[in-house]
C-alpha cells in the first residue's frame, strides 16, 4: 500500500512542515524529490488514509483547555463497537479506543475529553453517560496532574518501511 | 497576544490544509491578507507554544506499533521513574494521572519485538511492571479540536 519512499516522506513531515512559501518543494529538496511527486504522494496517502488530517496541531493546554480526563468503562464485548462510535459523536470528546481488559485492569473502553476545567468536563461526562444510558457501568475517571513529556506522535526512523501490525 | 488572524488559523485550519505548491498564500487569499502575514502569524503561534507544528495526523499502528502503557508508582518515586521513561525516544506523551495507576505513557516502535524489548527494559530499569493496553479498535475519527475561543 506504500513503499520507502512515502515512508520517508511521513517521517520527514510528520516534524511539521517548513514555514516558507514553498513547503512542499523544501521537503522535496530535503528527500531529492520534486515538489510534484511530494504533492501527489501526499495526496495519496491522505487518500488511502495514512494521513488522517493535515493542518495546524494546536497545543489544548496552551489554549486554555487545562482539564484533560481520561474515562475508562468496563463495557460487555458485545456492546462495545456500537457504544464506542456512540460515544465518539460528542464535540467535546476529542478520542475514543477499545484496549484489552487485564487481570488488574477491568476497563475496554476509553475516551478523552479536554475541557477548561474539571467541572465542565465532569457535567459533560455526566451527559455522556445518561445520553448513552451506561450509568450502570463500571468506570473511572483519571485526569491528568503532571505532564512530564508531550510530543505529537512520532515514529521511530528505521531502515525499511514497517507495515501495520495493528 | 492572540488576534483575529491567529485565531482564525487556529480554528479553522486543523485540517484541509491545502496540498497545492503555495499552500500559505491559498490561505492567505481565503482570509484576505498577504501570505507573509500568515507566516509570520504562524511563527509566532508555534514561537509561542499555541501549536506545535502544521503537519499531519497519522493514526496508530499505521508506521509501527504503539500502545499505551499504565504503571503504578509511589508517589515519592514517581518523578525518577518518570524521567528515566520521558528520557527514551521511543515514549511520546507520559503524564501523571490522579489514580493508582499514575503514569501514563505512549510507546511507539517499530515492531512488535521492539516494542516488547522497551517494556521489558522499563521493568528491569525502574523495578516496577508496566501495563501495557494496545489498541484494539479506534472509534474517533480526528476532525480536530473545536476551539472555542474569543473573537476578537
Amino acid at each position: 500500500m506504500f513503499d520507502t519512499r512515502d515512508y520517508e516522506l511521513l517521517a520527514h513531515v510528520q516534524l511539521g512542515l517548513p514555514l516558507c512559501p514553498r513547503p512542499y518543494e523544501a521537503v522535496g529538496t530535503a528527500l531529492a524529490m520534486s515538489e510534484q511527486e511530494v504533492l501527489e504522494r501526499l495526496n495519496r496517502l491522505k487518500q488511502q488514509g495514512l494521513i488522517k488530517r493535515l493542518g495546524v496541531i494546536v497545543k489544548h493546554h496552551r489554549l486554555g483547555y487545562r482539564a484533560n480526563a481520561m474515562i475508562v468503562w468496563n463495557v460487555p464485548e458485545q456492546l462495545i463497537k456500537a457504544l464506542g462510535q456512540r460515544i465518539s459523536q460528542f464535540s467535546f470528546v476529542t478520542l475514543c479506543y477499545q484496549r484489552p481488559k487485564q487481570p488488574e485492569w477491568p476497563y475496554n473502553l476509553y475516551c478523552m475529553i479536554h475541557g477548561k476545567d474539571r467541572q465542565t468536563v465532569l457535567a459533560q461526562l455526566e451527559q455522556l453517560n445518561a445520553d448513552c444510558g451506561i450509568k450502570h457501568l463500571e468506570s473511572t475517571v483519571l485526569f491528568s496532574l503532571r505532564c512530564f513529556k508531550q510530543r505529537g506522535a512520532l515514529y521511530q526512523p528505521i531502515d525499511k518501511p514497517v507495515l501495520a501490525h495493528g | 497576544m492572540l488576534n483575529a488572524l491567529h485565531t482564525r488559523l487556529l480554528n479553522d485550519f486543523q485540517r484541509n490544509f491545502p496540498l497545492s505548491p503555495r499552500p500559505y498564500l491559498e490561505i492567505a487569499e481565503q482570509l484576505g491578507v498577504s501570505e507573509e502575514a500568515v507566516l509570520s502569524a504562524l511563527s509566532d503561534l508555534s514561537e509561542h507554544d499555541y501549536i506545535s507544528r502544521v503537519g499531519p495526523i497519522i493514526p496508530p499502528n499505521q508506521l509501527g506499533v504503539s500502545t499505551l502503557v499504565a504503571m503504578a508508582i509511589p508517589p515519592e518515586q514517581l518523578q525518577r521513574v518518570a524521567d528515566q521513561i520521558s528520557a527514551r525516544p521511543e515514549v511520546n506523551h507520559n503524564y501523571e494521572r490522579d489514580h493508582r495507576f499514575n503514569l501514563w505513557f505512549v510507546l511507539i516502535a517499530s515492531d512488535a519485538a521492539h516494542l516488547q524489548r522497551v517494556l521489558d527494559s522499563i521493568d528491569e530499569e525502574t523495578g516496577y511492571q508496566t501495563l501495557s493496553l494496545p489498541l484494539v479498535d479506534e472509534f474517533f475519527i480526528d476532525l480536530g479540536f473545536n476551539l472555542d475561543l474569543p473573537h476578537v
